[in-house]
Parts: C-alpha cells; sequence; structure tokens
C-alpha cells in the first residue's frame, strides 16, 4: 500500500511538468502552429524560474519570469511561421537548440559570485507539498492530495482547457483555424492574431512546465533538467489527440514510467540505470507507432486538419 | 429590416469603377454593378471572367485596385468577411467554407459578431429549426459537416447567411453541385428570399439558369462588363453569343482533312474525381490520325480527367480505351509513353515541367530510358545538350540558354519546352489540355501552329480548349462535353457559337 502510494505521489508530481506543456502545445497546434521548440522553451523556462526564485527569494516572481520567457521564445516562433511564413519544423527545432544553448550558457553565468557564477548546485526557494486537509489524510488518496500548490493548479487547469476549447466561443473560434483557415477567415475571425495568440499563450504554459521542474519536481537547476520532456510533450499531444481532457492520461502514463524507474533505482536493481532512464523514451516511440496506427484505422481522429500548414488569403 | 416594399428597389448595392489585377491577369476592368432590393441578379461569363473576384471583392476577402463601393447609398470600405457581414453582406463560395470536423449548429455561428462567450447550442439550434422550416432548407443542425451531401452543406451556407441576417447573398456558381431537384429548391429558396426583400447576386456561366432564377443580367468578358439586359428581354441565344463575344467563326488554312484509321476509340468510359464523384460519365469518343477533335466545355466538366484517363494518370472505373486497335484501359503512364502518346497537361508548371530542373533536363525527361540520352543507367549530358539546343532552336524557345531553370522562363517558353518534348516522344497521339491558356498572341500562334503541324504529319491531336476561336481554326471536329458526357460532335465548320454554347451549358441539341 506504502509503495504504491508512493509511486502515485511521484507519478503525479513528474506528470505535472508534462500536463502544463501538454496542454499548452495542445492550444498552439489547435491553432495549427506546431511547435517543436518545446524542449528549449521549457529549458529556458526550467533556468528563469529557478535564477528568479534565488536571486528574489520570491516563487510568484520565479513563475511570471518562466512564462514570460515562455511566451517570448514562443513568440519568436510565431513570428516566424505566421508572418514571415517560415516552415514551422524548421524554426521550431532553431529555438530548441537555441533555447537549451542559451539556458546552459545563463546557468553558468547568472549564479552568485561566491558559486563561481554557476547556478548548478544551489539550493533556493521552492514549492512545498501542501496537504488537503482530510482528503490528503486518506489511504492511497492522500498522494493526489498532498501536491504542491502548481499540480493543484494543473488538476484544475485541465477540465478549464477542455471546457474552454469545447464550450466557448474563443475555443470555437480558436478549432476552426486549426481545422481550415480559409473557412475561419471568410467567417470573419482573424487567423493571423488567432495563431500569434494561440502560440504564445501555449510557449506560456510551456514556460510554466519547465519551471515546475526547476522549483518543485527537482528543484534547482541542473544541466538538461528537462531531459527530452519537451520531446515526450510532443507525443502526449497526439497521444491525448488533442484533446485537454485526456491530456492526464498520458501524462500520468510516462510521469508513471519515471516513478517505477525511480523506485526500482532506489531499490537497488540489477538493471542498468541508464536501460531504465531510456523506457520513457521508448515508451514514447511505442505510443507514437500505436496512435498512427490507430489513426489510420479510424481515418478520422483530432489532428487539426491544417497542422503546419501556413495560411495566405490572396492566393491565386 | 425587410423591405415593405418587396421588389420596388430601393438600391442596395453599387459597385462603380472595380479594378483588380493579379500577376499576369486583369481580373476586373472598370466594373461598375448595381443592386436593388427584391432582385436577383446573374452575373455570367466563361471561366476567368472576372465574376468570382468581383464578387469576392464586395465579400471582402479581396481588396480592389481601384473603385467605389456604395452599400444602401453610403460609400463603404469592406475589407474583410467581417465588414461585409457587418452591412448585411454574405457569400455562398464555390468551395464551401465549412469546417469539416464541426456540426452543423457551430458552423452556422462561426465568427459570428454578438455570440455570448459561451454559446448556447441549444438555441443556436432552435433558431437553425425555424429557419429551415421557414425557407424548406432541410438540415439537422445536430450532423457533422463531413456527414452530410454536398447539397446538404449547400443549404448549411445558406442556412448560415440567414442565421446572420444577411440581405444581399452573394452565391458562386451554386447549381454546380446539385442534381436539378436540388436546383429547383435553391430556386424556390432564392425566390423566398427575394419575396422577403433581400437581394441576390449569383454566378453562373449556364444561360438556362439565368432564365430560370434571375431579374437582371450582366454578362462579363476578360475582366470587363460587356452587356446588360433585363431578363425577360433576352433570350438564350443572345446570351450565349455575349458570353462567347464573337459572331463568327471561320476555318483556317491548312491541309484538307483527310483522316486516316482509327486511333483512339473510347467507349463508354467513366472515371471519378479526386472526391470520389463521378467525372466521366459513360463517355464516347473516336479520334483518326490526321484529325484534331476538339474538346469543347465549360472547365470541370471532365476534360482532366478525360486527359488523364487517356495518358494513364486516372484509372477508368468503367468501359475501354483503345489505341490502335490495342486495348490499354488503365494502362501504366510508362506503357502509354512508350506507345507513342504524348500529353500536354492542363497544369503546366506542377504537372508538365519541374521548375527546379534546367530546360534541357526537362527535354530530355522523356528520352532519358534510352540512347542517345543515356547508355544503360548513365546520363550522357553532352547528348543531352545536343538535344536541348536542337529542340531550343526548332521550337523557338526563349532561353538565356539550356541550363536555365524551368521556372525562370515565361509561361508560353514553359509551354514551348513541354510542347517540345512531348511531340518529340509523340508517335500516334498528343493530348493537349488548354495548350495555349494564358499565353500571349504571339505563342499561342506558336502552340497552335504546332498541333496543326502533327496533324499534317499523320497523327491524332486531341485538344481540350475553353477558346471556342481556337477550337474553330484548329480543329477538325469539335466535341463539346458536359458532365462527363459528349453532348454532341460536329465537323468544326459547321459549328457556331451559339450552338456550341448552348450545349456547353447542358441544354439539348435542337434537332
Amino acid at each position: 500500500m506504502d509503495l504504491v502510494s508512493s509511486i502515485l505521489t511521484i507519478t503525479i508530481r513528474a506528470g505535472t511538468s508534462l500536463v502544463i506543456a501538454t496542454i499548452g502545445e495542445i492550444m498552439t497546434e489547435r491553432a495549427g502552429i506546431l511547435n517543436l521548440g518545446l524542449e528549449g522553451i521549457m529549458m529556458m523556462g526550467a533556468l528563469s524560474a529557478f535564477a528568479a526564485a534565488f536571486h528574489t527569494g520570491s516563487l510568484a516572481f520565479a513563475l511570471l519570469a518562466a512564462a514570460a520567457v515562455g511566451a517570448a521564445l514562443a513568440a519568436v516562433h510565431a513570428f516566424l511561421t505566421v508572418t514571415m511564413r517560415a516552415n514551422q519544423v524548421v524554426s521550431g527545432l532553431s529555438i530548441t537548440l537555441f533555447g537549451s544553448g542559451l539556458a546552459s550558457f545563463l546557468g553558468q553565468r547568472l549564479g552568485p559570485a561566491a558559486n563561481n557564477r554557476r547556478l548548478v548546485g544551489l539550493s533556493g526557494p521552492r514549492f512545498g507539498q501542501v496537504k488537503i486537509p482530510f482528503l490528503g489524510d486518506l489511504p492511497v488518496l492522500r498522494s493526489v492530495f498532498d501536491q504542491d500548490l502548481v499540480t493543484y493548479a494543473v488538476l484544475l487547469l485541465i477540465p478549464l482547457a477542455w471546457f474552454y476549447l469545447y464550450r466557448t466561443r474563443a475555443g470555437l473560434w480558436l478549432r476552426s483555424v486549426g481545422e481550415d483557415p480559409q473557412a475561419a477567415d471568410a467567417m470573419g475571425i482573424d487567423v493571423a492574431r488567432t495563431k500569434y495568440a494561440y502560440t504564445i499563450g501555449g510557449g506560456l504554459l510551456v514556460g510554466l512546465g519547465g519551471a515546475h521542474l526547476s522549483l518543485a519536481y527537482t528543484p534547482g537547476w541542473a544541466e538538461n533538467i528537462t531531459g527530452g520532456r519537451g520531446w515526450i510533450v510532443i507525443a502526449l499531444v497526439i497521444f491525448s489527440m488533442w484533446n485537454p481532457a485526456r491530456a492526464i492520461w498520458g501524462a500520468l502514463l510516462f510521469g508513471g514510467i519515471n516513478a517505477v524507474q525511480f523506485r526500482l533505482q532506489a531499490a537497488g536493481t540489477d538493471i542498468p540505470a541508464s536501460f531504465l532512464n531510456m523506457l520513457p523514451y521508448l515508451a514514447t516511440i511505442a505510443v507514437l507507432v500505436l496512435m498512427t496506427w490507430w489513426e489510420t484505422l479510424s481515418k478520422r481522429v483530432g489532428a487539426p486538419a491544417s497542422l503546419g500548414v501556413a495560411y495566405m488569403r490572396e492566393e491565386k | 429590416m425587410s423591405d415593405p416594399q418587396a421588389g420596388a428597389g430601393t438600391r442596395l448595392v453599387e459597385m462603380r469603377g472595380i479594378r483588380k489585377s493579379f500577376p499576369g491577369v486583369q481580373a476586373s476592368d472598370d466594373v461598375c454593378l448595381s443592386l436593388d432590393s427584391g432582385e436577383v441578379l446573374a452575373l455570367l461569363g466563361e471561366n476567368g471572367a472576372g465574376k468570382s473576384t468581383l464578387m469576392n471583392i464586395l465579400a471582402g476577402l479581396y481588396h480592389p485596385d481601384a473603385g467605389q463601393i456604395l452599400v444602401r447609398g453610403r460609400a463603404a470600405r469592406i475589407s474583410s468577411p467581417r465588414d461585409a457581414a457587418a452591412l448585411g453582406i454574405g457569400m455562398v463560395h464555390q468551395n464551401f467554407m465549412l469546417v469539416d470536423s464541426m456540426s452543423v449548429a457551430e458552423n452556422v455561428v462561426l465568427g459570428m459578431k454578438g455570440l455570448p462567450f459561451v454559446p448556447d447550442l441549444r438555441k443556436v439550434k432552435a433558431g437553425i429549426r425555424e429557419l429551415s422550416e421557414r425557407y424548406n432548407l432541410r438540415v439537422d443542425p445536430e450532423a457533422y459537416v463531413w456527414q452530410l451531401s454536398v447539397g446538404e452543406q449547400q443549404r448549411v451556407e445558406i442556412l448560415k447567411l440567414l442565421y446572420r441576417r444577411a440581405e444581399i447573398l452573394i452565391l458562386d456558381e451554386p447549381t454546380a453541385v446539385l442534381t436539378p431537384q436540388e436546383s429547383a429548391e435553391l430556386n424556390a429558396v432564392v425566390r423566398r428570399m427575394r419575396s422577403e426583400g433581400k437581394a441576390a447576386i449569383f454566378i453562373t456561366h449556364k444561360m438556362e439558369e439565368v432564365m430560370t432564377f434571375s431579374d437582371r443580367v450582366m454578362v462579363l468578358r476578360r475582366g470587363k462588363l460587356v452587356a446588360e439586359r433585363r431578363t425577360a428581354d433576352t433570350d438564350p441565344r443572345e446570351l450565349a453569343r455575349l458570353m462567347v463575344g464573337r459572331e463568327v467563326l471561320f476555318c483556317v488554312d491548312k491541309r484538307p482533312f483527310s483522316p486516316g484509321d482509327c486511333v483512339l476509340e473510347l467507349e463508354g468510359v467513366r472515371a471519378e474525381d479526386e472526391r470520389g464523384l463521378p467525372a466521366l460519365d459513360g463517355l464516347d469518343l473516336r479520334l483518326r490520325s490526321g484529325e484534331i477533335l476538339g474538346i469543347a466545355g465549360v472547365a470541370g466538366n471532365g476534360q482532366r480527367e478525360l486527359a488523364e484517363v487517356i495518358t494513364g494518370l486516372r484509372p477508368a472505373t468503367a468501359g475501354r480505351i483503345r489505341l490502335k486497335g490495342r486495348d490499354v484501359t488503365n494502362g501504366s503512364p510508362l506503357s502509354l509513353i512508350r506507345s507513342g502518346v504524348g500529353h500536354v497537361p492542363q497544369d503546366r508548371s506542377s504537372v508538365g515541367a519541374v521548375g527546379d530542373l534546367s530546360v534541357a533536363a526537362n527535354l530530355a525527361m522523356k528520352g532519358y530510358r534510352s540512347r542517345p540520352v543515356s547508355v544503360g543507367p548513365v546520363l550522357r549530358p553532352s547528348r543531352i545538350l545536343e538535344l536541348a539546343k536542337r529542340l531550343i532552336a526548332a521550337f523557338g524557345i526563349a532561353t538565356p540558354s539550356p541550363q536555365t531553370r524551368v521556372k525562370f522562363l515565361s509561361g508560353g517558353n514553359v509551354q514551348k519546352t513541354i510542347l517540345a518534348r512531348e511531340i518529340g516522344a509523340c508517335t500516334s497521339l498528343l493530348v493537349a489540355v488548354y495548350p495555349s491558356r494564358g499565353l500571349d498572341v504571339g505563342a499561342t500562334e506558336a502552340v497552335r501552329k504546332e498541333l496543326v503541324a502533327q496533324r499534317d504529319a499523320g497523327r491524332a491531336v486531341l485538344l481540350v480548349s475553353e477558346d471556342l476561336e481556337e477550337l474553330a481554326q484548329v480543329a477538325d471536329t469539335i466535341a463539346v462535353l458536359f458532365e462527363g458526357r459528349v453532348m454532341g460532335t460536329f465537323p468544326a465548320c459547321e459549328a457556331d457559337p451559339e450552338t456550341l454554347g448552348l450545349l456547353m451549358s447542358g441544354a439539348k441539341k435542337e434537332a
């Protein structure tokens, strides 16, 4: 019982950053923009959150910094792909490479003089667990109700994002832009503005996902702190079929694999650590294969029909 | 706000001196148009006459280069579909502006001004049902667009406009996708709207429709307004003449027509278009050596599919195709090339030529499997260059050098390049689809001369064209294609534009 609940605790904690980023990327892709810059944006989010927290001591300010940096990087992507109509894959990959490089560079510059200007190995403010009275004392369930504040916020974000996408006017506009920008345009929806808004908004959430890593999951700054989570999120978006309500399952699955691997390592198995570390990525490949196969079988699944395609009105 | 004096006609729209050009085309050339309430106006013209462009300007999708638009007497700036909607102008586009993965109700309110942040779709659906009943536009508001037939999708488009209280409806070739029964229903809907003081403009190239739908008709040709008539004062014959723009067609100098053996024979050929709809509907054709068979018809009546079925690019779902007596139905493109079939495709830039390759490479593209262009798997650049120089001189292709990439050539020279290659590979049959479309006079002349030269050399030529003058000049025989069927076949010298125009619009041949 204790083992289950401790695995569940780690699962949820590990899943939090994945869920935020997945929802962010779902919103972006619903507008028809594929943002492969997630890994770099998440990394920059983690770095700026930790640096801000360390220097100001304020967690709120740290979240703000991560959100702003995430939004700024995504704005670059939006400018390149919407205004300049650049190839979305190339632009996204550049942002990943740029973000990762910049984060690791700043990690060696933004620290205090005492630590040789490095951020590695420092500890700063972090989100602690906040137990919810009563619910947090129940067996098993306590692992859900004994989490940090960001995780609670994310648990609320899932139904909110779903409601926004499927039940509000703005959500309808958003979906139409990703599905058929020409129709949306003809119906008076500002396609470019929508794409900008959701690319930037999505990047903001991805940045926050990074912040959760350096402020709560593995507090502190370390090189390659995201460990490829940005890429996993790309797969999770497909796994959830662009529906925020399903984002939780994918994130929990991957968080779970993380947690089990964590436990196994702690228990000291014979399986080499690098093999265990590989598992989440292996699972990503498996999920992609399965989802693609399923998509071919059932023909109509969630991918926004105009995902990845630049839109231009007066083509003749 | 419905006009109590329906039909009395207060001026709703006035377009003055509208100009719009696209690279290489003057799509609207100083066009004036007016529309009164309670009126149905038909815009008649051939493809490329500028009908859709003009209406896209009124609907806010295109911006005119010059001109003025007045709506209800006041100057209007319509810079987006949203502005148009605010003025009560709505358009049903030829390719529907519907989001397939959304429900009818969601599509109806899409982009609508004043929709609450959390829309009450139940209310929307009730509103749609009410409108459905009032106008007899049957459609289930819960259904998803991808589940609907084309006719139903059009009803959704119209409901969308009615739901937004549009007063001015623009319908772009609305009957093109409808069955005759559905067309009649649409006519009833339009009449109903007219009786409520709304106005409609509908774009068409079918004379019959002008007669049944409209009160007034404006004829466009090459971007210009050429005539305006009250429908009651005109007839299909006059309209056909106005639309095509010529009274007289004449036969030009070429060797006397002496056809040889039958080269190409199509029997009951059927084929589908991309959407799986029938494009060729039991088509019969015979083409002899030394003959140019001109295929007349309004674009989209199966011309492209016909050419593709013959050249092996599109499967025939039924029927037989024989080349010199041999069954080649659904043969591969390679086997047809080897049988000496040349193809000048409709889409010269993406199907006919590879823009990023040199003129020389494009010219060698059909000969690369054999000598002298290649030896086994190895290409021989010097021979390719030699071949290219010869063809460039022979066909008068204006290119800086054989190494110039094709995408830098003008349309006429791209077409000459394709023609040079295809004629080189062609020993029995040449299929040419709109070969002179978009070319200037000189290039057009060169292309036509080349087609006649092929005929004089004893080959069979299938020429698809929408230019009746071209057909009269070049072709020996003219077959009119309508909705995937041949409506009639005549010797070119006997064909007059009115009969052709009527057949092209689907009217029965008068005995």
